[in-house]
């Protein structure tokens, strides 16, 4: 089905992963079903996808992490809103600081980067007791 | 999801490890594992061909970096075979390209290994 979203905008999927490698490869299909349901290329459905999944990638790799991760994607009708959820109490790897060795950190440092460059808006909302939300929007060209 | 990885020896004291499928943070401790046993074996020029894979990451970067920073130690080198576009584009705004070589096909990669 490759329908682009006319009729029933917003639509929101939600997914909860074990914060675990192996299921990485899950929320970022999910986050690229919905891309698709929008109109977007299908380059632009990969840069969602690859975003989607270094940001799981940071939250797996950071001491101290929940044992959910917590996927929503929001089609609108001029963007895609992505939050990614991580119930750990202490940030992602990237917003808490803790220590890191220098490859450890220059390869968290590559996928933050990814994630800045290939959507158009990236933000932090840390928690100290909830947890952290990574939010991020890829707008449909032109919109 | 998978990676499939297959190893070969090919002319000039070169290895060639063929990568299929996606390389992410589950997969790529197989081709961290697999790169890191040739250069334990003293294989210090490889070809990585990439044509079969479908998606890389930060992960799967850092294996290559990884790999390309222990070859360097011994003079070896690391070059990349790379066709899909879209992967050529990570590397591409990652800043990769100034460090690896990266060739259209494995005669070009093979051609320009140190």
């Amino acid at each position: 089905m490759n329908q682009a979203v006319q009729h029933a905008i917003p639509e929101l999927v939600e997914l909860r992963i074990p914060s675990r490698a192996e299921w990485v490869a899950l929320a970022r299909l999910a986050a690229a079903t919905v891309a698709n349901r929008l109109s977007f290329s299908i380059e632009e459905i990969e840069d969602v996808k690859l975003a989607v999944a270094e940001a799981c990638t940071a939250v797996i790799q950071h001491e101290g992490h929940g044992e959910f991760i917590q996927l929503t994607c929001e089609a609108l009708s001029d963007c895609l809103r992505i939050r990614v959820h991580d119930s750990g109490r202490h940030g992602t790897a990237v917003s808490s600081g803790r220590h890191m060795d220098f490859d450890e950190a220059r390869i968290a440092g590559l996928g933050v980067f990814l994630i800045r460059t290939l959507m158009d808006e990236v933000s932090y909302d840390v928690h100290p007791q909830l947890g952290t939300d990574l939010l991020m929007v890829k707008r449909l060209a032109g919109r | 999801m998978d990676i499939k990885v297959n190893v070969r020896e090919a002319p000039g004291d070169c290895y060639v490890v063929d990568l299929s499928g996606e390389i992410d943070v589950y997969t790529s401790p197989k081709v961290k594992d697999a790169i890191g046993d040739l250069i334990d074996r003293g294989v210090y020029h490889l070809i990585i061909n990439l044509e079969k894979v479908r998606y890389i990451d930060s992960t799967g970067l850092g294996v290559l970096i990884g790999g390309l920073k222990r070859v360097r130690e011994h003079g070896g080198s690391v070059n990349l075979v790379c066709t899909n576009p879209q992967i050529k584009k990570i590397f591409d705004i990652t800043g990769l390209v100034k460090i690896f070589g990266i060739f259209d096909s494995e005669d070009s990669a093979m051609k320009a290994l140190v």
